[in-house]
């Protein structure tokens, strides 16, 4: 008896440790694929800049040529690009977890449309820059998650009522936003791009700093409350019955994955689908085999990086990565739709 | 037994009475908000320049202004009503409270069949825009309904309008890859975006009055098939009706409607959605009184959201567009609250 016992506790600690270790594998593998694009675009552009002088610049020496091409257009960028795919990513796959449904993204439920309506409105109609603009569309993306969730609570939230009516809040912001930007005396077609499907042209080093600060203390905290979020996945009773306190961790996550969200879209502009594609697809590749934040987090900010490359420099001509995203994004949305209706199960 | 027969023969009765009336109601008041809408405008015009520019003069500038307004308000009308029907016909073909124009995104492909055909194919023939308009509005409403459609249950409101909303951002998406590196598209992408009644001229009414007078006669000629396939589709095939053929018709007609709106005014949302159930209130279920209901609350409700759009801006306006996703999402929002969570 005893035997048998440690024999299956030994399979048990086995199957665990295979796990682990193959999801370090993966994670590693992810961390290797996002530092070579990160390398590529610093290398590639309209002209080819050798990896020494890459370096060289990182390490801040001046080097005749580079400094400007590598330090001060792609470099920003391609930061830029990096950081708020991660944002995007994490805060994303957070949403999908915690709702058990991955069409419950913040990008299709409205909560990305309601941060950029107020990035627009609080640079267009009340001249704000930086960090005021970041602080406002974190609470205008906080006030439109809680306005849904009040919405669809009746007799607690069914994940489908959400979804629906994410759908029509986000009809309502997109209208707004395509009034104002009709409206604003500066209306130019690069601007208006950014905040109609998202870009990082013209991005700085010093944008990046607060979508960095945001994935620091936001994502930090969603890492250290993982164990409980994963939980959740289980069903709500199920979780407290494990110990976990639903609402404090339903609460902390919305109010963390909103803010991340919040400030990136601020920056950069709702990058269509990237929020919602980076779970399901860390998914498909990790399998059961661990947390799904961390890969998230490194799909999201894959997807921003060669989405933009593509973008720029791939097709005939250049476009903003939020239409690339776009494009790429809406035809698996529809295979996950048509997929879930063929065998009528969850995703 | 016979009193009571009696009493409730003459309640329907009543009620039958009831429906020409308010229908007349309803008329009068499409009338005098057309009146409005040719009085309200950025500049302020006397009575007198009203009637000179009804009676066709345009000597004042004011006169001028009005002879503006009058092909911009029977452009809100016709796009109005078209809207309106569209959206009953969906919601009685698919059996789905939450069908719409806008919502399943058949809106959007008639736009990016328009801007298709400018980019690629150098449209430049007036009347082509129409057709391509229909073209983009039929592959789309069919698209959205065969994914809808699939699996278990068939279309569910939920299905249908997640298979929608998808779509409708796959659709935008490409519409502004398309417009954006080409800046000589007429409009540009602003135009595109959001639907509007403001450049209307007698051509643009002109251009789309065939198409829209087909579809409002295949739309209303299909009110009874409607009713039959109500009563679910089994039912419906049991009482000769051949089920697959009533629904394509229907659908053509809605398809005629929305594509050539679209072509004429861009993409307005929620008009289809909103006063269908508006309608449902008022006269009950009967697709033959409910068709032309919805087809001139639509046209009242487009024309109220212009008006209103041209006061709430003033000097400027609001795209009615706008106006009617402000007015219609809470509408959605509603609905499907109201909803049992079985029903999604």
């Amino acid at each position: 008896m005893t035997a048998h016992m440690d024999n299956s506790l030994m399979k048990v600690r086995r199957g665990r440790l295979k796990r682990a270790r193959s999801w370090r594998a993966l994670l590693a593998i992810f961390v290797f694929i996002l530092a070579a694009g990160f390398a590529l675009t610093l290398m590639l552009g309209q002209s080819f800049t050798p990896l020494q002088e890459v370096l060289r610049v990182l390490l801040g020496e001046n080097v005749p040529g580079a400094s400007f091409t590598v330090g001060q257009l792609r470099l920003p960028r391609a930061l830029l690009c990096i950081l708020a795919g991660c944002c995007f990513g994490l805060g994303g796959v957070a949403f999908q977890i915690m709702l058990r449904n991955p069409l419950a993204s913040p990008d299709i439920i409205g909560v990305s449309g309601g941060a950029s309506a107020a990035a627009v409105f609080a640079i267009v109609v009340l001249q704000m820059d930086g960090v005021a603009v970041s602080i406002f569309s974190v609470f205008v993306g906080l006030g439109v998650a809680l306005l849904v969730y009040g919405f669809s609570y009746r007799n607690g939230v069914a994940g489908t009522r959400l979804i629906l009516i994410g759908i029509g809040v986000s009809a309502m912001i997109e209208s707004f936003i395509a009034y104002i930007l009709a409206r604003a005396p500066s209306w130019d077609l690069q601007e208006a791009m950014r905040w109609l499907t998202g870009s990082v042209n013209s991005a700085q080093l010093s944008q990046a700093l607060p979508v960095l600060i945001a994935l620091l203390v936001f994502g930090g905290i969603l890492l250290c409350r993982a164990r409980d979020l994963e939980a959740l996945r289980l069903g709500d009773d199920t979780a407290a019955a494990l110990g976990v306190r639903v609402g404090v961790t339903r609460i902390t996550v919305i109010v963390c994955a909103v803010g991340m969200i919040a400030v990136a879209t601020a920056v950069t502009g709702p990058i269509a689908f990237v929020a919602f594609l980076s779970g399901p697809i860390a998914a498909r590749i990790i399998g059961s085999n661990g947390s799904l934040l961390i890969p998230s987090a490194l799909v999201g900010a894959c997807l921003v990086l060669v989405g933009d490359y593509i973008g720029q420099f791939l097709l005939p001509s250049r476009y903003p990565v939020g239409v690339v995203t776009g494009a790429l994004g809406a035809p698996y949305l529809i295979y996950l739709i048509v997929r879930v209706n063929r065998n009528g199960g969850s995703l | 037994m016979t009193p009571s027969t009696a009493s409730t023969s003459t309640a329907i009765g009543a009620h039958g009475a009831l429906k020409p009336l308010s229908l007349l109601c309803l008329l009068t008041l499409l009338a005098a908000l057309c009146f409005l809408s040719v009085a309200i405008g950025t500049r302020e015009v006397s009575w007198e320049e009203i009637f000179a520019a009804l009676n066709g003069q345009v000597n004042t500038v004011g006169e001028a202004a009005v002879a503006m307004r009058i092909p911009r308000t029977l452009l809100a009308v016709i796009a109005g009503a078209a809207l309106g029907l569209a959206g009953a016909i969906m919601q009685g073909v698919t059996r789905n409270p939450l069908a719409d124009p806008g919502i399943l995104g058949v809106n959007l492909g008639a736009t990016l069949a328009v801007v298709i055909g400018l980019a690629w194919f150098g449209m430049s023939l007036a009347s082509a825009y129409v057709w391509t308009a229909i073209i983009g509005a039929g592959v789309t409403a069919v698209f959205v309904y065969l994914i809808g459609s699939l699996g278990r249950g068939g279309a569910t409101p939920l299905k249908l309008a997640l298979a929608g909303a998808a779509t409708s951002i796959a659709l935008s998406s490409f519409t502004l890859a398309l417009v954006l590196p080409r800046n000589d598209i007429a409009g540009g992408v602003r135009s595109w975006q959001i639907g509007g009644v403001g450049g209307a001229t007698f051509d643009t009414l002109n251009l789309v009055l065939p198409f829209l007078l087909a579809g409002f006669a295949i739309s209303l000629l299909s009110a009874r098939k409607l009713n039959t396939l109500a009563l679910g589709d089994e039912l419906a095939a049991g009482l000769g009706e051949k089920v697959a053929l009533a629904r394509a018709t229907a659908g053509i007609g809605a398809i005629l409607l929305c594509g050539a709106t679209t072509a004429a005014c861009g993409p307005i949302g929620f008009v289809g959605l909103l006063v269908p159930h508006l309608c449902r209130l008022l006269v009950g279920v009967d697709h033959r009184w409910l068709l032309p209901f919805s087809a001139v609350c639509g046209a009242s409700l487009l024309l109220l959201a212009d008006v209103a759009g041209r006061i709430l801006a003033r000097p400027s306006e609001i795209e009615v567009g706008v106006v009617t996703a402000f007015i219609g999402a809470p509408f959605f929002i509603w609905i499907v609250r109201r909803q049992r969570v079985r029903d999604l």
